[in-house]
C-alpha cells in the first residue's frame, strides 16, 4: 500500500524499509523528465528535507524525504533513463530508505486522502 | 495588479486538445499538449503545428523610399524584392533592440511587419512616429498565424495550397488563398526545419487548424517551440534581446543592413563597432543531462562573469544547452566555465552555433 506526502512523494513500506517514488500526479505536472539526481547510499534522510533533485524540460524540482532514515538503495536506471518516471511513476521507484522513526508513518496520507488533496490543487 | 490574459481565436481548440496553458507576452498560450519531447520530435521528424496568433501584424501602405519607413528598422525595404521577407530590428537611438521582427514586401507600396506579442503597442507607436506619409494599420487582432514546421510540412500543406509550394525559396512568401480566403504563405519559421508560416483571418484559422491536424500535423506548444529555437541558437526577445542590448552584443549583427540605407540607431551601432562591445552572448553545453536555466550565474576562475539568458535540455543534442551574456573583458576563452545555482555548480563548455545542425 502506498502512502503519500503533500510534496507528492509516495512511500511503500516493507518491514522497516520504505521504497520511495514520485506520484503520477507530480510527474504529469512536471512533464517530460530529463534528469534525476539520486542521493548517495548511506546518506541520511530527514523527513521533509530535500534528498534528491529532478528536472523536466522546462522545470526543476526537489524531491523531499517522506520519512527519516538511511538511504539503502537508489534506482540507478533513472540516471540513464529518467523518462521511466513518465512511463510509469507508480512502479518506478527512486530510492529506498531504512526508516529510523516509525511514528512518522502516521503523518503520511493514504491513497484517498492524497486524491482529495490533489483534487484541491 | 494582474492583467487579464488575452486568448487567441484557437483557444477553444487548445482546450479540446487538453493543452496546458501559460501566460506569455500577455496571452494565455498552450505551453504543451501531451509532451514537449513528443511535440519536439514531431517537428524534427514529421510536422508540428503551432498557434502563433498572439504575434502582431502591421500593414504599411505608402511611398517606401521617401516616407521614412525605410529608416524605421535595420532592413532596407527598397532593396528587398517583392515576395521576400527579412529578419531585422527596430532599434532605439542608442542601438538597443526595441524588438526583433520580420518584414514582408507584399508589393512596391505595401509592407507587413510581424512583431512579438509583448511589444505590439510599443512597436506600433515607434514605427508610426518614424513615418511621415502613408498609412500604418495594426491588424494584429484580426490576423491569425499558424506555423506548420517539419520535414513533412510541405506535403501536408500542399494538399491545401493553390500553387506549387516548391516555388517558395527560404524567406519567400506568396499572397494566396486558403479555403478561398485571402492568406499569406511564408517559407519561414523559428524551428530550423522546413516549414511555413500561415497568416489567415480569424474565421479561417480554426478550419485550417483542424484540417492540418487531420492531414497529419501534430499540435505543439510554446514549450517545444522554445526548445526547437534554442537548439538552432535563435534569439528570443526578452531573453537574448532587449532595449539595453544591441544586435552585435546578441551576436546577430549580420542581419543589420548597414550599407544601403540609413536607419534609427545606425550611428550608435557604428560607434560601438569602433569602440568594441562590453558584453557578448556565448553558446554553451553542459555535456550532461543537466539543464541551464534563465538567470543562472556564469563563473570563471571563481569570479562571476555573466548570466544565462536561455537554457534547456535539448533532445536533438542529448545535452543541456544554453545562451548567456558574459563580460567581454572578464571572459577568458581558455579557462573553465561553470554555472552556479542554488544547489551547486554545473560545468559548462563553450561551443558554436547552431547546437543542432
Amino acid at each position: 500500500m502506498k502512502l503519500y506526502t503533500n510534496e507528492h512523494e509516495w512511500a511503500e513500506l516493507d518491514g522497516d524499509t520504505a521504497t520511495v517514488g514520485l506520484s503520477a500526479y507530480a510527474v504529469n505536472e512536471l512533464g517530460d523528465i530529463t534528469f534525476v539526481e539520486l542521493p548517495e547510499i548511506g546518506q541520511s534522510a530527514k523527513q521533509g528535507e530535500s534528498i534528491a533533485f529532478i528536472e523536466s524540460v522546462k522545470a526543476a524540482s526537489d524531491i523531499y524525504a517522506p520519512l527519516s532514515g538511511e538511504i539503502v538503495a537508489v534506482n540507478e536506471a533513472l540516471e540513464d533513463a529518467p523518462e521511466l518516471l513518465n512511463e510509469d511513476a507508480q512502479n518506478n521507484w527512486i530510492m529506498k530508505i531504512k526508516v529510523s522513526d516509525a511514528s512518522e508513518i502516521d503523518t503520511l496520507l493514504d491513497e484517498a486522502a492524497y486524491a482529495t488533496f490533489t483534487a484541491s490543487l | 495588479m494582474e492583467e487579464k490574459l488575452q486568448r487567441t481565436v484557437l483557444f477553444d481548440k487548445h482546450q479540446g486538445l487538453n493543452a496546458r496553458n501559460v501566460g506569455f507576452g500577455g496571452w494565455e498560450m498552450p505551453v504543451q499538449y501531451e509532451s514537449v519531447i513528443k511535440e519536439h520530435e514531431a517537428c524534427r521528424n514529421g510536422a508540428a503545428l503551432f498557434d502563433i496568433s498572439h504575434m502582431g501584424e502591421f500593414f504599411y501602405e505608402g511611398d517606401i523610399a521617401n516616407s521614412g519607413v525605410n529608416s524605421a528598422t535595420t532592413t532596407d525595404f527598397v532593396k528587398l524584392p517583392v515576395g521576400k521577407c527579412k529578419y531585422g530590428f527596430l532599434l532605439n537611438e542608442q542601438g538597443g533592440v526595441i524588438d526583433d521582427l520580420i518584414v514582408y514586401k507584399i508589393d512596391v507600396t505595401h509592407l507587413m511587419f510581424v512583431v512579438n506579442a509583448a511589444r505590439i503597442d510599443e512597436d506600433f507607436k515607434q514605427i508610426k512616429s518614424r513615418i511621415k506619409s502613408g498609412t500604418l494599420e495594426n491588424r494584429s487582432n484580426v490576423t491569425a498565424k499558424i506555423d506548420i514546421q517539419g520535414p513533412k510540412s510541405k506535403e501536408i500543406l500542399q494538399q491545401l495550397a493553390t500553387f506549387d509550394l516548391g516555388e517558395l525559396g527560404y524567406f519567400g512568401f506568396k499572397q494566396t488563398t486558403l479555403f478561398e480566403k485571402s492568406a499569406i504563405i511564408s517559407r519561414t519559421g523559428y524551428t530550423g526545419e522546413l516549414g511555413y508560416e500561415l497568416y489567415v483571418d480569424n474565421d479561417t484559422a480554426p478550419i485550417l487548424w483542424d484540417k492540418l491536424i487531420e492531414l497529419g500535423a501534430v499540435p505543439a506548444g510554446l514549450g517545444a517551440r522554445d526548445v526547437l529555437r534554442l537548439e538552432k541558437g535563435y534569439s528570443l526577445y526578452g531573453h537574448e534581446l532587449d532595449v539595453d542590448t544591441t544586435p552585435a552584443e546578441a551576436g546577430i549583427d549580420c542581419f543589420v543592413q548597414y550599407k544601403t540605407h540609413d536607419f534609427i540607431g545606425k550611428d550608435a551601432l557604428l560607434k560601438q563597432k569602433e569602440e568594441g562591445i562590453s558584453k557578448v552572448i556565448i553558446p554553451f553545453t553542459t555535456n550532461s543531462k543537466r539543464a541551464p536555466r534563465n538567470g543562472f550565474e556564469i563563473y570563471q576562475n571563481d569570479k562571476k562573469i555573466g548570466v544565462v539568458t536561455s537554457g534547456t535540455y535539448a533532445p536533438s543534442v542529448g545535452s543541456g544547452i544554453g545562451l548567456g551574456f558574459v563580460d567581454v573583458k572578464a571572459y577568458d576563452e581558455n579557462a573553465n566555465l561553470e554555472l552556479r545555482t542554488g544547489r551547486g555548480s554545473i560545468p559548462i563548455y563553450k561551443t558554436e552555433l547552431p547546437f543542432y545542425k
